[in-house]
């Protein structure tokens, strides 16, 4: 290959690769199999811990309530939808109704935690929660079923709480419209390519490309908001269910 | 392919000197150039080992006699949990792939970047904020985490010392390691030049390409082991807290889970690089490509299945010891695939006994004495009777260290021109490696001996009986000192003054080789195409492999 | 991006009820006191649910093969490892 001087700093031809939605959505998935095996070791743990004190586990679910449970994964099942439906209206073009699908999907997330939030605390009203005096009165297993209930549930908000950071960036995003996004990203490609050439192909392509590149966000943001949703749909059973 | 010979000048416009963009520190730290965050990787890597090193000295120097020398039992433990933790988590895990990786994959497949260029920097981040949270353990709550760095429950949850923060630094290391493994996995899928189908990749890239699914599938599970460590100590969730019916063993299963296949997180992108180095210095195509690449997924595959024999005296079950005992011997399968058909390739040869092949040798020994005194352990009744003896601490150094650490020494030795642009003498690098392989026999070879004798682990003082074999231990660790520092020094010196070097200084066949050195920013002036399997040797001809730099 | 074929709204509502009515299925199940069998049941029909989910909801179904077999291999992973660990929790 020549090794000339100068030349060299022209952009050779795979430089737009960084905009590969592919990759992009490839990225998101192994990034959701990290996800899935963090809560695999939980889920170990559950299944180790159920199968040695399955009659405590069953006393122990007897205080969680059913109702409260299901409620909850409705309201995660139909986020779900709404967040599918906000990338469906985008993949259409139309911006304002993925907003509103959006802006639904992270009100029905926050009244999840909400009713989380309320389950929590009166559990922890009732003396219901690690080493409190209560438990510590109660059988292994049942000390485990609640070591287990707040971490596995813990770590779930936790990741419904992220989920609608991530969702209130890309609302954001959208709101501030194709262009002046597109704009955004010329000033990047410029900053790349580090010649004028290329930002002037760059500012001809990029309202589209933009827009393209906030489908990709949104349906990444969509895959890792649905993988929380199957974290619970596993969840919701093994510990509102087995009373 | 006109070549231009003129060895004065470096490429005006390589990524060490670019012309416009950020310039300074600011230039580096914030750099999304997969070459510069290597280098960035390649300094703070080095800089944590060196500490390592320090701490690995001091322990060898308490133990020159028996009883107390230099330190107390306390800091003894924290000696061994610091060095342990740095020693693990910041250099070997990160080591060859967060260096090399970075910098050569992206070439050595024609691509410009890796697949997500921030991302990757945001790696690096994580890795630095991981190092200052682990530091900060050492002077913060109630002083240096002495667990050891497996930070076993029970005790990691009941211990006073700053255990919370420790792991959470891990914790993050691990992000580090799961973003760089994902950013590789997509590279290789997403990225290859024209022409380069999936056996044509050099071997290296398939190593990294295995290496990093076990990153991305076993690294998740250490994330939660050390979230519930934290949560443990923070909430008392109990689950492994054996007074409220927790399991302390499944805090073990969890944790090795995740650390038997880190072991081959180190091991496997060193022997990527041996793949990489035998064939360009034997001037001769690898032997069995294929089987090479697909041992390097059975490794990863078997890791999965073997981590109980970390745990054969824990207390767990007969018949899971049996089983695990069974499948721990298959990994020996596909590792010796890989021997064999390195010993094949010099068959016939053309050698010429550079330092990076001469470190590859040195590797091929040690890595072999580490690999058959760990099918020892893997039978039960020899587990039993060595198990938490300096054995074992002799086996892993002969793995990690003689293989995972020589192999990082090779690849820096081999890949320095390109990365540099500079080569470097010989026969200071020769004089090193003749003290540091007398020096790691020194060190190691005693503690298989001492643990055979019955010399526990982590012990800060012993019966006198064995005190021939830790002085000779100690005496071992000062001469492996020296040949690391002159290793050091002879490349530090040649990274400023060393002649320039051309694109190809060792005849590779790669296509890293293929690019000056050190190579510009956009990697390549055109997008290579590949039309051939790598270390094609009859192909190129011998005229074109002309080795410089004798 | 522009050549895929769109799921229509309709899939998307069909989907979301047939996930509302397994939800009402695994209640009821669960009221059933099926003893072992109740387990097995809320394991199974969770299953389908989060199939629906993956195969829907995350467009699982027209994805490349890479990530398909990918998450089989990552299932399977987390299935080895229970496999293996139960090797041990079972015949202690």
């Amino acid at each position: 290959m020549s090794r000339g001087m100068g030349s060299t700093l022209a952009a050779p031809a795979q430089t737009a690769h960084h905009r590969d939605a592919v990759g992009a959505k490839l990225g998101m998935w192994l990034f959701l199999f990290t996800e899935l095996l963090l809560f695999g070791g939980l889920f170990l743990l559950y299944a180790v811990y159920r199968t040695r004190f399955p009659s405590d586990f069953h006393f122990a679910a007897t205080t969680l309530d059913p109702l409260v449970g299901t409620v909850n994964t409705l309201i995660l099942l139909t986020s779900s939808l709404t967040m599918v439906l906000a990338v469906a209206a985008l993949e259409r073009g139309r911006r304002r109704a993925a907003q509103a699908f959006l802006a639904a999907t992270m009100a029905l997330g926050a009244l999840f935690l909400a009713n989380k939030a309320s389950e929590w605390a009166a559990k922890i009203g009732h003396g219901l929660f690690p080493r409190s005096g209560l438990l510590l009165d109660r059988t292994d297993g049942e000390n485990l079923f609640y070591g287990l209930y707040y971490g596995m549930t813990g770590l779930h908000a936790l990741h419904v709480l992220v989920g609608l950071g991530i969702l209130a960036v890309i609302w954001g995003l959208l709101a501030r419209g194709p262009r002046r996004g597109g704009e955004a990203a010329a000033e990047r490609g410029t900053e790349r390519l580090g010649s004028e050439a290329a930002a002037e192909r760059g500012t001809e392509r990029l309202g589209s490309e933009a827009a393209a590149e906030r489908g990709i966000q949104l349906e990444n943001a969509g895959l890792y908001w649905h993988l929380v949703d199957v974290v619970w749909i596993y969840l919701f059973p093994l510990f509102y269910l087995i009373s | 392919m006109a070549r231009t010979a003129a060895p004065p000048a470096p490429l005006a416009c390589s990524y060490l000197h670019p012309g416009g963009g950020r310039g300074g520190l600011l230039g580096w730290v914030l750099t999304t150039d997969h070459k510069r965050i290597a280098l960035l990787y390649l300094y703070s890597i080095l800089g944590f080992v060196a500490v390592g090193v320090a701490l690995g000295l001091l322990m060898r120097l308490e133990l020159i006699a028996p009883g107390r020398t230099i330190v107390g039992a306390s800091t003894y433990n924290a000696l061994f949990t610091l060095h342990g933790v740095i020693m693990i988590f910041l250099f070997i895990i990160p080591g060859i792939p967060a260096i090399f990786g970075n910098f050569i994959l992206p070439l050595q497949i024609g691509a410009r970047d890796v697949a997500f260029p921030r991302l990757n920097l945001l790696s690096w981040h994580c890795y630095i904020a991981g190092a200052i949270l682990a530091v900060t353990a050492l002077f913060t709550g109630g002083g240096p985490p002495d667990t050891g760095w497996t930070f076993y429950a029970p005790y990691s949850i009941r211990t006073t010392t700053n255990v919370t923060l420790a792991v959470f630094a891990a914790f993050v290391l691990g992000f580090s390691s799961i973003l760089t493994g994902l950013n590789f996995i997509v590279t290789i899928h997403r990225l290859r030049a024209r022409g380069m189908g999936w056996f044509r990749l050099p071997l290296f890239v398939w190593s990294l390409y295995s290496t990093a699914w076990i990153q991305l599938l076993a690294t998740p599970i250490l994330a939660i082991t050390l979230l519930l460590v934290m949560m443990e100590r923070l909430f008392g969730l109990g689950l492994f807290d054996p007074a409220r019916g927790g399991d302390p063993l499944l805090y073990q299963h969890l944790f090795w889970i995740y650390s038997h296949p880190a072991v081959y997180i180190m091991i496997l992108p060193a022997m990527g690089v041996v793949s990489e180095i035998l064939p360009t210095f034997a001037r001769r195509t690898i032997f069995g490509y294929k089987a090479i690449a697909f041992s390097s997924m059975a490794i990863a595959l078997f890791g999965y299945l073997v981590w109980g024999h970390h745990m054969f005296t824990s207390g767990m079950s007969d018949t899971s010891r049996w089983i695990f005992s069974l499948l721990t011997f298959l990994v020996a399968i596909p590792s010796a695939v890989k021997v064999f058909n390195w010993t094949a390739t010099l068959y016939k040869g053309s050698i010429d006994a550079s330092p990076p092949l001469l470190f590859v040798f040195a590797f091929v020994f040690l890595f072999m004495i580490g690999g058959l005194t760990g099918l020892m352990q893997g039978a039960l009744s020899v587990n039993v009777h060595v198990h938490d003896t300096a054995f074992v601490v002799g086996h892993f150094h002969y793995v990690m260290f003689g293989g995972a650490g020589f192999g990082l020494m090779a690849a820096l030795l081999y890949w320095f021109p390109k990365i540099f642009g500079r080569l470097y003498p010989r026969r200071p690098v020769y004089i090193a490696l003749g003290v540091l392989f007398a020096g790691f026999n020194l060190l190691y070879f005693p503690m298989l001996v001492l643990g055979w004798m019955g010399q526990p682990r982590r012990y800060y003082d012993y019966l006198p009986q064995f005190q021939t074999g830790h002085l000779i231990s100690t005496i071992g660790s000062w001469v492996l000192l020296v040949g690391l520092l002159i290793l050091t020094v002879t490349l530090m010196r040649a990274a400023r003054r060393g002649p320039w070097a051309p694109p190809d200084p060792w005849g590779g066949t790669t296509l890293e080789w293929r690019t000056a050195s050190p190579p510009p920013v956009e990697n390549f002036a055109v997008e290579p195409a590949v039309t051939g399997r790598p270390y094609d040797y009859g192909a190129l001809g011998r005229g074109a492999a002309a080795p410089e730099g004798r | 991006m522009e050549q895929r074929p769109l799921n229509g709204y309709g899939t998307y509502l069909l989907v979301w009820s047939a996930l509302v009515v397994l939800t009402a299925v695994t209640v009821t199940v669960a009221g059933l006191h099926l003893a072992r069998w109740s387990a097995l049941a809320a394991i199974l029909v969770a299953t389908i649910k989060g199939s629906l989910v993956l195969l829907y909801f995350m467009h699982l179904r027209r994805e490349a093969a890479i990530i398909k077999v990918s998450l089989l291999v990552a299932l399977l992973t987390w299935t080895v490892t229970l496999a293996l660990t139960f090797a041990d929790v079972a015949f202690r």
